[in-house]
């Protein structure tokens, strides 16, 4: 009898010790995983993955989809979803690109990209407010759609190459730390992005709302929150964040072609998933969803050095993404089954 | 303040929503420190009437006046910076937030960085948010704990500490005590009448009698949309306060009816 207690009380403390180590897993969960992908290319190939070269291109090619990931991400806290994100970036880069090739100074092209994103996701959150279409999904799908036309439209269709230096700087350059040490000056724009919206989640009012807004927009509204006007913002600097990362783009590759950012939503998204944010609203932190872009971009590179048909790349980003979701989905029955 | 103005008081009210009547003509006044059961049976109007006096829906028809003076809500927080708070029957609680988060969820206490920059104070606010449910003698584990942590009674809990959290004068309950187990009812009925003393008014929808019985001063059954019958809790019994739910008026009610008039 006196053993049968002993080992319940045992079972009860192994069950306890999984119970608090569910917030860690929770909020350092995709941090594990970077760093086990990080040590499983290590070893694949040693010689290449920790270079410096090789570290700053998983960043460089990185960062316009953690900008574009950042903005999705503020989206999906309320539970909503911006599907014209990869459109928006398209159109803010051939807009950019087109009055470059008109002539236009370099101050002006570059606030146009952030003027034209801005534009974009106000109306997207007028659209989705004021119209009370039943799902933001409708609204950016539409917009999806007229963004991609207008940046055919303004481009006749064909890419324009060939930027000022000045724009391209910040998708482009380097910024030398010391003897062989750049950072591409993409991440620092990744860099100071995520702290400004990280810091104004958690300290701004708007931020706080947002958040409450996702978790329950009822309580939010009969707390005097103008939830309208909060979902107005959220989708517009969705919009702008998407203007940014076709600036980055757009400096990258010295131009603007009318696909890019083609199916780009979906990686953005996937970042935002497997970043562990909730498709439900009112979860999730701005470092996951670095995480969650460093995921994809660390599995792109190391197939890359593999030599994996970029194919294959796709198959096994749909399996990460099923996969991390599903561990989530473990993760919560096992927090509920113990509470 | 006077204690012969209402707090609240609702006249002539009528709310359409299409072609459908939620209320027609209703009438409603609370005093200082009273309590006000309101009764009926589902669909005889109490949400709809609590959520007009909450600012949530305008009135089709009709005034409201707020200690003496006319007012017209068009949002909630009209309704809550003239001291008329509203416990929601699911609550209105952000799982995903802090307790301290959900009471003064829109009402944040900021600091100002650097001089300029409005930032949310959250120390402040767990601060204050603990001392309040100090003072409702409610007890947490946290108020750093997520409200979707929490049990049945203790998000009951948090709901009424967001409604007293800033010197609210009148208190709207809908159905407070339905999710509850009895323990925690008692607890809920005794912050009721602790309110009371404190000169704010409460009105209390419930279908437990057992708790309209205990707390209230005065009942009054809507029935069909309209005010069917009232009296002080003195006055009348269980009995006939089914009855009125049901839509019987007994004779010595509509009496008591006439009397107040």
């Amino acid at each position: 009898m006196a053993e049968q207690i002993t080992e319940l009380s045992e079972t009860k403390r192994a069950e306890s010790l999984r119970v608090r180590l569910i917030p860690y897993i929770d909020r350092y969960g995709v941090l594990l995983l970077v760093l086990v992908m990080g040590i499983t290319s290590y070893i694949l190939e040693p010689e290449v993955f920790l270079t410096w070269r090789n570290v700053s291109n998983i960043f460089r090619q990185i960062a316009f989809n953690a900008v574009l990931a950042l903005g999705e991400f503020v989206v999906i806290v309320t539970a909503g979803i911006d599907l014209s994100v990869g459109s928006t970036l398209a159109l803010a880069m051939m807009a950019t690109a087109v009055l470059s090739k008109a002539g236009y100074s370099v101050p002006i092209l570059l606030i146009v990209p952030f003027i034209v994103g801005a534009t974009v996701g106000i109306i997207n959150g007028l659209g989705l407010t004021k119209l009370r279409l039943p799902h933001p999904f409708i609204m950016t799908l539409g917009m999806l759609n007229i963004a991609r036309g207008a940046t055919n439209l303004i481009s006749g269709g064909v890419p324009i190459s060939g930027l000022p230096d000045p724009v391209r700087w910040m998708g482009a350059s380097d910024i030398k730390l010391g003897e062989g040490i750049e950072i591409p000056a993409s991440l620092l724009v990744v860099a100071i992005s995520y702290i400004i919206v990280g810091l104004f989640l958690h300290y701004a009012r708007t931020g706080r709302h947002i958040y409450a807004i996702g978790g329950n927009p009822q309580a939010a509204r009969v707390s005097g929150i103008n939830v309208d006007r909060t979902l107005i913002l959220v989708y517009g600097l969705c919009g702008t964040l998407a203007g940014l990362s076709g600036l980055l783009l757009a400096g990258r590759t010295n131009s603007g072609f009318p696909n890019a950012g083609l199916g780009q939503e979906l990686d953005a998204i996937s970042a935002v998933i497997i970043g562990g944010a909730s498709f439900f609203g009112g979860r999730g932190s701005v470092l996951g969803v670095f995480a969650g872009a460093l995921v994809i971009g660390l599995l792109r590179n190391i197939l890359n050095l593999q030599n994996v048909p970029v194919f294959w790349q796709q198959v096994l980003i749909g399996v990460v993404i099923i996969s991390v979701v599903y561990l989530d989905v473990l993760r919560r029955r096992a927090g509920s089954s113990n509470s | 303040m006077n204690t012969t103005t209402p707090l609240i008081e609702a006249r002539g009210i009528n709310k359409h929503f299409g072609a459908v009547t939620a209320l027609e003509d209703v009438n409603l006044s609370l005093m200082p420190g009273e309590v006000l059961g309101v009764v009926g049976d589902n669909g005889a109007g109490k949400s709809t009437l609590m959520k007009i006096l909450a600012g949530l829906y305008p009135p089709s028809r009709g005034q409201l006046i707020v200690q003496g003076q006319p007012v017209h809500f068009s949002s909630p927080k009209d309704a809550r910076d003239r001291g008329i708070e509203m416990v929601y029957q699911d609550l209105a609680l952000a799982g995903n937030l802090r307790i301290d988060e959900n009471i003064f969820l829109g009402r944040e206490h900021t600091r100002r960085l650097l001089g300029v920059v409005p930032i949310v104070h959250h120390q402040a606010n767990m601060k204050q948010a603990q001392e309040h449910l100090e003072r409702l003698r409610i007890q947490v584990k946290s108020v750093g704990q997520r409200v979707e942590e929490l049990s049945g009674g203790q998000r009951q809990a948090v709901a009424i500490a967001r409604a007293t959290a800033f010197d609210a004068k009148v208190i709207i309950m809908d159905e407070p005590t339905a999710a509850l187990a009895i323990k925690e009812v008692r607890k809920v009925l005794d912050l009721i009448k602790d309110l009371r003393t404190h000169g704010i008014g409460v009105i209390l929808i419930s279908h437990r009698l057992d708790d309209i019985f205990y707390v209230c001063d005065r009942v009054m059954a809507l029935f069909h949309g309209r005010n069917f019958a009232e009296a002080p809790l003195g006055r009348t019994d269980r009995n006939e306060v089914i009855g009125w739910i049901m839509g019987n008026r007994s004779q010595t009610a509509s009496a008591q009816e006439l009397d107040l008039n």
